[in-house]
């Protein structure tokens, strides 16, 4: 089954150290979750303060953060050894376990925040669609519309008024969907590189920059694609939260990191020695100077410079990639990074990432193409481009 | 009823090696309920384990009895208790020189001259079976649970293979078995001390370095144990109320 994996460990690992229990499948389960949280932080941002700059993304941002979260569970699945047995987190949760309340906040966050709201959001749309068509595709929008036709002013209205208030019990649901994801790994005083109050800050923070970041990017696409013009004004808001939120996000990794290096604890030999030499592609390279002060420089650098339109969309598209490079590369360097070193500090293993195997690279790669497809299909489902016509708020 | 050949041996087998009494806690051991054996009384017992470093020679019978009595995979990435040694130069190093050559399983190749100014001693390590165990509070289903007479063990028909709680120890005493695809751990011989038998490490040691013990038992030697030596479990500032004590622990030691 395995080969050697004793030749894989430098210096000294405890014997059930030497093989890696999260794989690459958990370092997107923070991540897809992380994008979800950042793009309806996004999108509420436009509701619940009225940013109207921001309202060409509010449906896309909506979307995006769906299809990502009816993701988010899949990686977990394929790595438990037993699946099937995942759904006793539902009947038998162990209370004490950060673990355990995973189903609970994901069934919240999608069924009583996100799926509402988009569907108040559409409702009147798709009561219209019904209306306008035939056959299988009238039964689909009704059935969607629950079979109910009110979309008077009055029925609108109330709409509004409750999608209102899911926006803001949704933006401190989005910060606990992924605080709480950054909790799993800082609540584990066993490991050090993980176990800082910190982490589900930290999270936090990386999971809002990489969701604007996303969106701004979809936005981008989805306008060259349907050869439309790009809003300037909505992108150079979008890139302005991106600036700021990376700014805070930056600062508290660079916050742990200084504690990390002054305090010098009995871990910190062993994890310096790893972020040089294990880690540093990815941690250094990728997550610290491709992924974050490069990005971060070059919104900088329209926030004070005058340039022209051309010159702001390519910063803009070339941030926004090397933002979501530089977050994975975070998630990674966590997870990873997290299982490389031995709990006795004397030693350090490898993760030989596998291809086409359960938890390889393979399904990882198509699990990061899902949601695009599932987006495809939303989109197709309930148009994010145009305006209600008779939308009482803006009335 | 009918009986087959291979349940009548079974029965013959019990009736020539067990007691009666034994038989019928055989019978609820069997079934998973060893409370319910009439002469094991789960709040009767608090487990727990004396290593003696001094004692220990590093033969490795502890870990190849380990894996024979419980079935543990034979590969090295796998080990309910294992053997380390360690050599620490001038006696005074923060840099210990450690190995663990197939958990100690096949003994320890002469590595080290005697005389070489380093001191080098054996440290056997088990699950410490903790109070306050890290690993049982992360199960998100309570698949790995403590035991009401102090053992921490596992429901492998309920483990879903997460690994958090592999995360969580911080010992390094967790694997995944990779026939069930659920986690594993020293269960501290829980079918054998439930009837009165210690564990197949301490059965083995040949040097008594590793004893089992009951804390809720005045008679028990592990009194006196504790009361004559100075011991330390690994890594205090864990706190997590380890009961498995060592005795002559030098301050290398991970």
């Amino acid at each position: 089954m395995h080969g050697d994996l004793t030749t894989l460990v430098q210096g000294f690992m405890y014997p059930n150290e030497v093989e890696l229990q999260w794989s690459v499948l958990i370092v997107l389960y923070p991540y897809i979750t992380g994008l979800v949280a950042g793009a309806f932080i996004l999108a509420s941002l436009e509701r619940v303060f009225r940013v109207e700059a921001v309202k060409p993304t509010y449906r896309l941002a909506l979307l995006t953060a769906l299809a990502f979260l009816i993701v988010a569970p899949l990686p977990l699945q394929l790595h438990l050894g037993h699946p099937e047995r995942s759904f006793q987190m539902y009947l038998t949760p162990h209370t004490q376990s950060a673990m355990a309340m995973f189903g609970f906040v994901y069934l919240w966050y999608l069924m009583a925040v996100l799926v509402l709201e988009i569907w108040l959001e559409y409702r009147a749309e798709i009561v219209r669609t019904a209306q306008e068509s035939a056959g299988l595709k009238r039964q689909l929008y009704r059935a969607m519309a629950l079979w109910s036709d009110d979309v008077s002013e009055e029925a609108r209205r109330l709409d509004d008024r409750i999608g209102y208030v899911l926006t803001i019990v949704g933006i401190p649901s989005a910060f606990l969907l992924h605080g709480y994801v950054g909790f799993i790994f800082g609540s584990i005083k066993a490991n050090p590189w993980w176990s800082t109050p910190l982490m589900p800050i930290v999270f936090l923070f990386s999971a809002i920059v990489s969701g604007i970041a996303l969106v701004l990017l979809m936005y981008m696409a989805t306008c060259v694609a349907k050869r439309i013009p790009i809003d300037m004004r909505c992108v150079d808001t979008i890139a302005k939260y991106l600036f700021y939120a990376f700014l805070i996000d930056f600062a508290l990794e660079g916050i742990d990191l200084l504690h990390r290096m002054y305090e010098a604890d009995e871990s910190f030999k062993s994890l310096d020695f790893m972020v040089k030499t294990k880690l540093f592609v990815s941690q250094i390279l990728l997550q610290v100077v491709f992924g974050g002060l490069l990005p971060i420089t070059l919104l900088a650098l329209t926030q004070v410079a005058k340039l022209t339109d051309g010159a702001r969309k390519a910063i803009y598209a070339l941030s926004g990639v090397l933002t979501l490079v530089g977050i994975f590369a975070m998630r990674w360097n966590v997870v990873i990074g997290g299982q490389l070193f031995s709990k006795s500090f004397l030693g350090y293993t490898t993760y030989k990432m596998s291809f086409a195997h359960r938890e390889g690279l393979l399904p990882a790669i198509l699990l990061m193409l899902l949601p695009f497809a599932i987006l495809a299909v939303l989109v197709k489902l309930l148009p994010p481009w145009h305006e209600p016509e008779a939308d009482p708020r803006r009335a | 009823m009918t009986v087959d050949r291979r349940q009548l041996l079974a029965g013959l087998g019990k009736l020539l090696v067990l007691t009666p009494a034994a038989a019928a806690a055989w019978e609820y051991l069997e079934a998973g309920r060893p409370e319910e054996a009439p002469s094991y009384r789960l709040a009767d017992h608090w487990w727990a384990m004396v290593i003696d470093v001094e004692a220990c020679i590093g033969c490795g019978s502890c870990v190849r009895a380990c894996k024979t009595e419980n079935g543990v995979p034979l590969e090295p990435y796998y080990f309910r208790t294992w053997v380390e040694r360690y050599h620490v130069p001038n006696g005074v190093s923060e840099h210990p020189e450690v190995d663990s050559p197939n958990g100690g399983y096949d003994g320890f190749p002469e590595r080290y001259r005697p005389g070489d100014g380093a001191k080098s001693f054996f440290v056997p390590k088990l699950c410490n079976h903790c109070a306050h165990s890290p690993c049982t509070q992360v199960c998100p289903v309570g698949a790995t649970f403590d035991s009401p007479d102090g053992v921490v063990l596992v429901d492998k028909s309920y483990c879903l293979g997460c690994r958090y709680c592999v995360q969580a120890c911080p010992y390094g005493c967790r694997y995944i078995d990779p026939r069930t695809n659920t986690v594993d751990k020293c269960s501290l011989c829980y079918h054998r001390i439930t009837k009165g038998l210690t564990t197949a490490c301490c059965e083995t040691c040949p040097t008594d370095a590793r004893r089992l013990g009951d804390l809720k038992d005045p008679k028990d030697p592990i009194h006196e144990f504790l009361r004559a030596h100075k011991v330390q479990v690994l890594k205090p500032q864990m706190a997590t109320g380890s009961k498995t004590w060592y005795a002559g622990l030098d301050g290398s030691v991970r």
